[in-house]
C-alpha cells in the first residue's frame, strides 16, 4: 500500500525519527504529570473544606444536577474513545477515518462545554456563585455554615477543566487540519497522539470531578 | 579522557565557524532554535534583572542605615524590599544557572547538538520576557508591597498591583516548567553515545534533579497564585477568615512550591561547583555517585519539608516535629557533597583561578548558610528566631552566597567557552574577593541582628541596633563594588579579540572538546564516550 501524506524527516539533532518520538512522548507525560499536579492543588482544596465542612458539602452538592453532570461524563467518556480511534487509524494510514473520528470528538466536546454553559447559567440565575458574590438562600440551607465555599471551588475546578476542553478542542482542530492536509501517516502520526494523551487526561479528571462534586452525599 | 578528539576527527577539512558567525542580524537572534543563542538572550536578561533587584536592595540596605526615614518614606521601603525579593527569586534565581548557563552549556556536555525541543525553548524564552513585562508594568503602576510571599489576608486587601505581579510570577511559573521538561526530555533522549547516566557529568545530573523538582513544584504554584487571583477577583474567600476561609492555607499551598523552590535554586548551583571543584583540583570528583545520587535525594525529601515554614503559624506539635524531623534530613545528602568537594580537593593539584575563588567562596558561604538553617529547623530554636533578620541572613547565604556565587564562578569558567575570550584573571580574583567581604559585612551581622530580636520587613529600629544596621549597609555597598568589578572584568573582554584556547583549564567534559566559542551544531563529529566524566 502507497503511504499517504508527505515525506517526513525528522529534525537533524535527533539520530532517528524514533528518538525524536520517543523525546516527544517523554515531553508530553512529562507535561501531563505538571497538569495533574495543578489539578492536585484545587483538590487539595476541595480535601481541606470537605474535612472541614461536611454536612455543607453535601447540602449544596443537591443544587448539582446529577443527571447533567452524568451525560457530559458519557460525552466524554464517548470521546475518548473517538480520540483513541482517530490515533488508531492515524497509525493505520487511514486519514479520511482518523479525521471522522476526530471530528466526532470535537462535536462530543462541544456537546460537552453546551451542557456545561447551561448548568452554569442556571447557577448564576439563582445565585449560587463564589464567595463574595452569593446570594442565593435557600431552605437547603437553613443551619448550614458558608455555602459559598463549596460553590468557589465547584467553579474553580470545573472552570479550569472547562479551560482545558477548550484547549483541547483547539489542539484537535489543529491535527484535523493537518490531517486533512496530509501531514501524518504510519509513518509519522505523533502529533496525533500527543493530543490524544492530553484529551485522555482531561476526560479522566472530569471523571474524578463528577463523583466529588455531584456525588458527594 | 573521553573519546572524542577534535584534531584527529576533523582532519583536513576546514573548521566551521563559530555559532556567532553561522548567522548574522537581528532576526539570527530572535527566531532563533540554537540553545546557545538562546542561552545568551537569557543570560542578558537575567544580568539585567540582577542589576536592576541589587539596585532594590542597595535601596533598602540605605535606608535602614539609620532608624526612621532615612531616604523614602515607609510604604515605599515596603515596596522596595517586596520589589527586590519578587525579582531576585523569580527573574533571577530561578532561571540564571538552569536557564541561562544550563541552556548553554547542558546539550554541549551531553554531546548533542540541540536541546530536545529547541521551538519549546524559545517559547520559554519569550515566555519569561512576558512574565517580565508583567513585573514591570506592576513596578511602574504601584508597586507591590506584600513581600515576595504574598501572605494573605494582606495580599487579598492592599490596593497595590497584586493582580500584574501575581500574573507575572504565574507565567515565569510556566517559562522554569518548559525548560524542565526541555532538559528531562534532552538528557533522556540525546545523551551521546555511550554516555550512560552514570557517565554524565554532575552539572547534567544537578540540572535534571532540579528539572525534576520544577516540574513536579511549579504546576503547584500555579494554581496558588490562580487561587489568589481568584480571591481578588471572583472573591472566592477560601483564604480569607471573613468568609469562612482559611489564611493558613495559602501558607500550606505556597510553601508545598517555594520550599522546593530554594531547591531549584541551589541544586544547579551544586552541580557548577561540582563542575569547579573537580577540574581546578586536577583531579577525578571525590564519590560520583553520591553527588549525583544526593541531588535526587534533596529533590525527593526538599518536597516533604515545607511546614517548617509555620512552625508559628499555629499547625499541631506533631505536624511540627514531623516536619523538624524531616528538615534535619535534608542536611544529610547536602553534607555528603559538601563532604565529597572537600575529599576532591583534598591531595589535588589545586589550581587557584577566578572560578575555583568562586567554589572556594560557595563552600565556606553555602556551609554557613547550610549549618544557621539547622537552627531555623528545630522547633524550638524557630519561635525565637522566626521572621527575624536570622532568616534574612540564612536565606542569603544559601541563595546569594550559595546559588550567586557557584552562578558566578561557573559564569568565569564557562566564559572562555560561550564567548571565546579569556578574561583578566587577576581583576576576577581581585572582584571575588571584594564580593566575598562584602558579603559576609552584609550578612553576619544580620545573625547577630536576627539573635538579638531585629524583626525582618520593618522599616523603623530601636537605637541599639544602629551600629550594626549601619555595618551591614556598609557591607552591602562593598558587595555591590565587587560585582561591578566582575561586570567590568567580563564585559571587558567583549571589546578585544577571541584569544581562548578550546580548553583553558584542562577541563575534560565534552564541552571542553569543542571549539571556543563552539560551531552551530556544537561538535564536527558526533562525539563518542567510553569512561566517566572526570577520568583524566
Amino acid at each position: 500500500m502507497a503511504i499517504m501524506g508527505r515525506e517526513y524527516h525528522h529534525a537533524h539533532h535527533f539520530p532517528s525519527a524514533r528518538a525524536e518520538a520517543d523525546a516527544a512522548k517523554l515531553g508530553m507525560w512529562t507535561f501531563l504529570a505538571t497538569e495533574v499536579l495543578m489539578f492536585s492543588g484545587l483538590f487539595m482544596a476541595y480535601t481541606a473544606y470537605r474535612s472541614t465542612h461536611a454536612e455543607m458539602f453535601k447540602a449544596a452538592h443537591q443544587l448539582l444536577d446529577w443527571r447533567l453532570g452524568g451525560l457530559n461524563t458519557l460525552v466524554l467518556i464517548l470521546s475518548s474513545l473517538t480520540m483513541a480511534l482517530g490515533v488508531r487509524s492515524a497509525q493505520q494510514n487511514k486519514r479520511e477515518q482518523s479525521a471522522f473520528y476526530l471530528v466526532v470528538t470535537l462535536l462530543c466536546a462541544g456537546a460537552f462545554l453546551v451542557v456545561k454553559y447551561f448548568e452554569y447559567t442556571h447557577k448564576i440565575h439563582l445565585g449560587l456563585l463564589p464567595g463574595g458574590y452569593y446570594t442565593y438562600n435557600g431552605p437547603e440551607f437553613a443551619g448550614i455554615d458558608s455555602p459559598h465555599i463549596f460553590f468557589g471551588i465547584y467553579f474553580l475546578l470545573t472552570g479550569l477543566h472547562g479551560f482545558h476542553v477548550l484547549f483541547g478542542m483547539i489542539a484537535i482542530t489543529w491535527i484535523l487540519l493537518r490531517t486533512t492536509r496530509g501531514d501524518f501517516s504510519s509513518k509519522y502520526y505523533t502529533p496525533v497522539e500527543l493530543v490524544g494523551l492530553y484529551w485522555h487526561l482531561v476526560d479522566l479528571i472530569w471523571i474524578y470531578l463528577f463523583p466529588l462534586l455531584y456525588l458527594v452525599g | 579522557m573521553t573519546q572524542y578528539s577534535p584534531k584527529s576527527a576533523q582532519g583536513d577539512r576546514p573548521a566551521s565557524p563559530s555559532f556567532y558567525k553561522a548567522a548574522r542580524g537581528i532576526g539570527s537572534w530572535l527566531y532563533t532554535l540554537d540553545h546557545k543563542r538562546i542561552g545568551i538572550m537569557y543570560l542578558v536578561f537575567v544580568l539585567a534583572a540582577f542589576l536592576l533587584g541589587g539596585v532594590f536592595a542597595l535601596l533598602v540596605r540605605t535606608e535602614l542605615l539609620t532608624p526612621g526615614k532615612t531616604i523614602v518614606d515607609a510604604n515605599t521601603y515596603n515596596r522596595l524590599f517586596t520589589l527586590h525579593g519578587v525579582v531576585m527569586v523569580f527573574l533571577v534565581i530561578i532561571p540564571s544557572i538552569p536557564a541561562s548557563l544550563g541552556n548553554l552549556i547542558l546539550p554541549l556536555q551531553l554531546g548533542a547538538k540541540d536541546v530536545a525541543f529547541p521551538r519549546l525553548n524559545l517559547a520559554s524564552f519569550y515566555i519569561y520576557l512576558i512574565g517580565a513585562c508583567f513585573a514591570l508594568y506592576s513596578l511602574v503602576n504601584g508597586a507591590v508591597d506584600t513581600g515576595w510571599t504574598f501572605y494573605t489576608p494582606y495580599s487579598n486587601t492592599t490596593d497595590t498591583s497584586v493582580i500584574s505581579m501575581v500574573l507575572a510570577a504565574f507565567i515565569l511559573g510556566f517559562s522554569s516548567i518548559f525548560t524542565g521538561l526541555n532538559f528531562i526530555a534532552t538528557t533522556h533522549s540525546l545523551r551521546a553515545p555511550g554516555m550512560t547516566f552514570f557517565r554524565m557529568p554532575l552539572f547534567v545530573w544537578a540540572l535534571y534533579a532540579t528539572s525534576v523538582i520544577q516540574i513536579l513544584a511549579t504546576p503547584v504554584l500555579a494554581i496558588t497564585l490562580l487561587l489568589l487571583l481568584a480571591e481578588r477577583v471572583l472573591k472566592v474567600g477560601i483564604f480569607d477568615p471573613a468568609m469562612g476561609g482559611d489564611a493558613v492555607l495559602f501558607q500550606h499551598f505556597f510553601w508545598f512550591y517555594s520550599h522546593p523552590a530554594v531547591y531549584i535554586m541551589i541544586v544547579p548551583g551544586f552541580g557548577v561547583v561540582s563542575e569547579l571543584i573537580t577540574t581546578f583540583s586536577r583531579k577525578p570528583i571525590f564519590g560520583y555517585r553520591a553527588i549525583a545520587m544526593s541531588s535526587i535525594g534533596i529533590a525527593i525529601i526538599g518536597f516533604l519539608v515545607w511546614g517548617h515554614h509555620m512552625f508559628t503559624a499555629g499547625q499541631s506539635e506533631i505536624a511540627g516535629m514531623i516536619f523538624s524531623f524531616l528538615t534535619f534530613l535534608v542536611a544529610i545528602p547536602t553534607a555528603i557533597k559538601v563532604l565529597n568537594w572537600t575529599a576532591t580537593m583534598y591531595r589535588g593539584s589545586i589550581v587557584l583561578r577566578t572560578p575555583m575563588w568562586y567554589a572556594i567562596g560557595f563552600l565556606y558561604l553555602f556551609t554557613v548558610g547550610g549549618l544557621t538553617g539547622m537552627y531555623l529547623a528545630t522547633a524550638g530554636t524557630d519561635v525565637h528566631l522566626h521572621d527575624t533578620y536570622f532568616v534574612v541572613a540564612h536565606f542569603h547565604f544559601v541563595m546569594m552566597g550559595g546559588t550567586m556565587f557557584a552562578f558566578l564562578g561557573g559564569l568565569h569558567y564557562w566564559w572562555p567557552k560561550i564567548t571565546g575570550r579569556m578574561y583578566n584573571e587577576t581583576l576576577g580574583s581581585f572582584a571575588c574577593l571584594v564580593a566575598f567581604i562584602g558579603f559576609n559585612m552584609t550578612f553576619l551581622t544580620q545573625f547577630v541582628l536576627g539573635a538579638q530580636g531585629m524583626p525582618r520587613r520593618y522599616y523603623n529600629y530601636l537605637d541599639q541596633f544602629q551600629p550594626l544596621h549601619a555595618f551591614s549597609s556598609v557591607g552591602s555597598y562593598v558587595l555591590g563594588l565587587g560585582f561591578l568589578l566582575s561586570a567590568v572584568c567580563l564585559l571587558g573582554t567583549l571589546f578585544k579579540k577571541s584569544d581562548a584556547p578550546d580548553n583553558p583549564w584542562e577541563g575534560t567534559t565534552l564541552e571542553w572538546q569543542t571549539a571556543s566559542p563552539p560551531p552551530l551544531e556544537n561538535f564536527h563529529d558526533q562525539p563518542a564516550v567510553n569512561a566517566g566524566p572526570y577520568d583524566r
